[in-house]
């Protein structure tokens, strides 16, 4: 037994040092200056130089970047997780003639990635009149985080037990007034799921973003490390610097919400 | 993914939907208008923009356009034959390919003996998760800059395998068209491991430690038992994880665009890539509609046949069990 636990730590030094040594040499090497890492890519700082993040963290470009991605993400969380869980109320607890009809219609949507559709996104947001506008890419990520939401949260509303709605209705309050004040409530954790879910796809989302915006001050901020790359390219440290920065948000997000999104994965797949 | 149809029977019988008071009539106008109120919001956003973009998509690639001005020039189904008789595009569906092969060759091994090991009780283990799960959550886009720094010639990469005394493997490793696309592969990996070992975890810990135990009283190996009890256990959770990762596979887009563009020499073109070079940068808007629906047709087909096919015995498997 404990032969075997020695070839898992083993492997487990392995895999968190395949793991982590990428995220180091970002995070290290905007202590260092373009030259240092030049002459040494795997080097470690020295003497460290702070002037790298100081002057990213000092431009109001990446504040920007870093609110609109916020703006995106809470919006388009908003919007799919309040008409989602919507949609799922009527679709678990009302009966009603072609339910499952509308139910199939949104899993369908799980069969159509949002990468298939952006070049014909593209065009429709054209003609409504959505390019360079938040919205242009808030929409369309809420409209693809809807089938997921729906398939998360219906049968979980299902799952929570008809007495209660029972109870409800006697004592005089209205079906809505049911949904609002007991169902959503005890549906917290699924709709912490979902709302993780969507908050981590729209924040990660660089394709659609790509198209709508073409005016950098709109720029999102995966969309903002790939042009900063782009533009800075004899500016190594300044670009480690930035994607550092940049790494920051998601995994704190990740970091608080790991329960939440390990667990809404894990209880996706109960099989 | 769409066994979400054949979802379990619901509870709620239809006797609960009109008692609130008033006449039967008024009260089912009332429901009507209740059901209206909570389906609309999503109806319209989910149509609006994800069945009509694709409609939309469907008829713009019957011509030939560019973007601007009326639809005249009617081409019928000529888009299609050009991007199928293209050998960027045929190279662009072999490398879609290539990889989704290569993801369930190398990962799912991989996944399957990264989660066994975490699964077990191992000191730090949550920790251990949590760094394998890290890459997951970084977007692709600081994933291919990271990469795209560490790769470059005399870069990160080349010199930890110079120090550790591997020199002669030192490749031109983006810019090699015979090296690229497997370089690409070696970061797709880094980045999506994590998530094939969650699905895994997840599923290790629906089976019951009695089933090895059990095995283990009956004389079986470690080995054995896992390979005899506990991997076909993982089957559901294997074929839900193969089927994301092949969807995932033919829609490459965000990590190539980045670190190569496609090149060298159209050597690590995707179908995703293709796409919108030729539709969004040449202003070739007719025939990118056609390519998207080609690779959407691609993926629908693939999703029926392995629905039909694999996901079928799960019946209730999946994302319908959700969260429960």
């Amino acid at each position: 037994m404990s032969r075997r636990n020695g070839v898992g730590y083993l492997a487990a030094f392995a895999v968190i040092g395949i793991t982590v040594v990428p995220l180091l040499f970002v995070i290290l090497g905007g202590f260092r200056t373009t030259a240092q890492i030049n002459r040494a890519p795997a080097g470690l700082p020295g003497p460290w130089v702070w002037d790298n993040y100081i002057e990213v963290l000092g431009s109001p470009y990446f504040w920007r970047l870093l609110g609109n991605s916020a703006l995106i993400a809470v919006v388009a969380t908003t919007l799919a997780v309040g008409f989602g869980s919507m949609a799922a109320f009527a679709l678990s607890r009302y009966a009603f003639r072609g339910r499952e009809a509308f139910y199939t219609l949104f899993t369908l949507g799980l069969l159509f990635p949002l990468g298939v559709a952006t070049l014909p996104l593209y065009l429709w947001l054209r003609q409504l009149g959505l390019l360079e506008n938040p919205l242009g890419v808030a929409l369309p990520e809420a409209a693809f985080s809807l089938p997921i939401t729906i398939v998360i949260l219906r049968p979980f509303m299902n799952a929570i037990p008809i007495e209660l709605e029972d109870a409800a209705l006697l004592d005089g309050t209205a079906k809505l007034g049911f949904f609002w004040r007991i169902l959503l409530p005890l549906s917290r954790p699924a709709l912490a799921t979902v709302s993780v879910l969507a908050f981590v796809s729209s924040w990660n989302f660089f394709l659609l973003p790509l198209l709508v915006f073409n005016d950098s001050t709109n720029f999102t901020l995966p969309l903002g490390v790939a042009m900063f790359q782009s533009e800075h390219s004899q500016d190594t440290a300044k670009i480690l610097a930035f994607t550092a920065l940049s790494m920051i948000p998601a995994l704190t997000f990740f970091v608080l919400a790991e329960r939440r999104m390990v667990g809404g994965l894990t209880g996706s797949v109960k099989g | 993914m769409s066994t979400a149809t054949s979802a379990r029977p619901l509870t709620a019988p239809s006797s609960h939907a009109p008692r609130a008071g008033g006449t039967p009539r008024r009260s089912r106008t009332r429901t009507r208008l209740e059901l209206a109120l909570l389906l609309a919001p999503g109806l319209v956003l989910f149509v609006g923009f994800v069945l009509v973009p694709i409609g939309v998509a469907t008829f713009y690639s019957l011509y030939s356009w560019n973007g601007f001005g009326p639809l005249t020039d009617f081409v019928g189904l000529d888009n299609y034959v050009d991007a199928f008789s293209g050998d960027v595009f045929q190279g662009a569906i072999a490398h879609n390919l290539i990889i989704a092969a290569l993801t369930i060759i190398v990962q799912l091994p991989l996944s399957i003996s990264l989660a066994l090991l975490l699964n077990r009780k191992l000191r730090g283990r949550t920790f251990l998760r949590m760094v394998v799960f890290a890459p997951y959550v970084l977007s692709e886009a600081v994933t291919a800059v990271i990469w795209l720094l560490m790769l470059q010639p005399g870069g990160f990469v080349d010199q930890v395998l110079r120090g550790a005394g591997l020199g002669w493997a030192v490749q031109q490793w983006l810019a090699d068209p015979k090296i690229v696309l497997y370089s690409l592969f070696v970061v797709i990996t880094w980045k999506y491991i994590g998530f094939g070992v969650i699905l895994l975890l997840a599923g290790l810990q629906g089976i019951p430690a009695e089933l090895r135990e059990a095995a283990a009283l009956d004389g079986a190996s470690s080995w054995q038992a896992t390979r005899h009890v506990v991997l076909p256990l993982l089957g559901p959770t294997i074929r839900v994880w193969i089927f994301l990762a092949v969807i995932g596979s033919l829609q490459l887009f965000d990590l190539v665009w980045i670190m190569t563009l496609g090149g060298p020499a159209n050597a690590s073109t995707t179908m995703a890539t293709y796409l919108i070079d030729h539709g969004f940068k040449r202003y070739e808007f007719g025939f990118g509609s056609a390519v998207a629906v080609i690779l959407f047709i691609i993926c629908f087909t693939f999703a029926l046949l392995y629905q039909r096919f694999a996901l079928r015995r799960d019946t209730d498997g999946a994302l319908t069990r959700a969260v429960n």
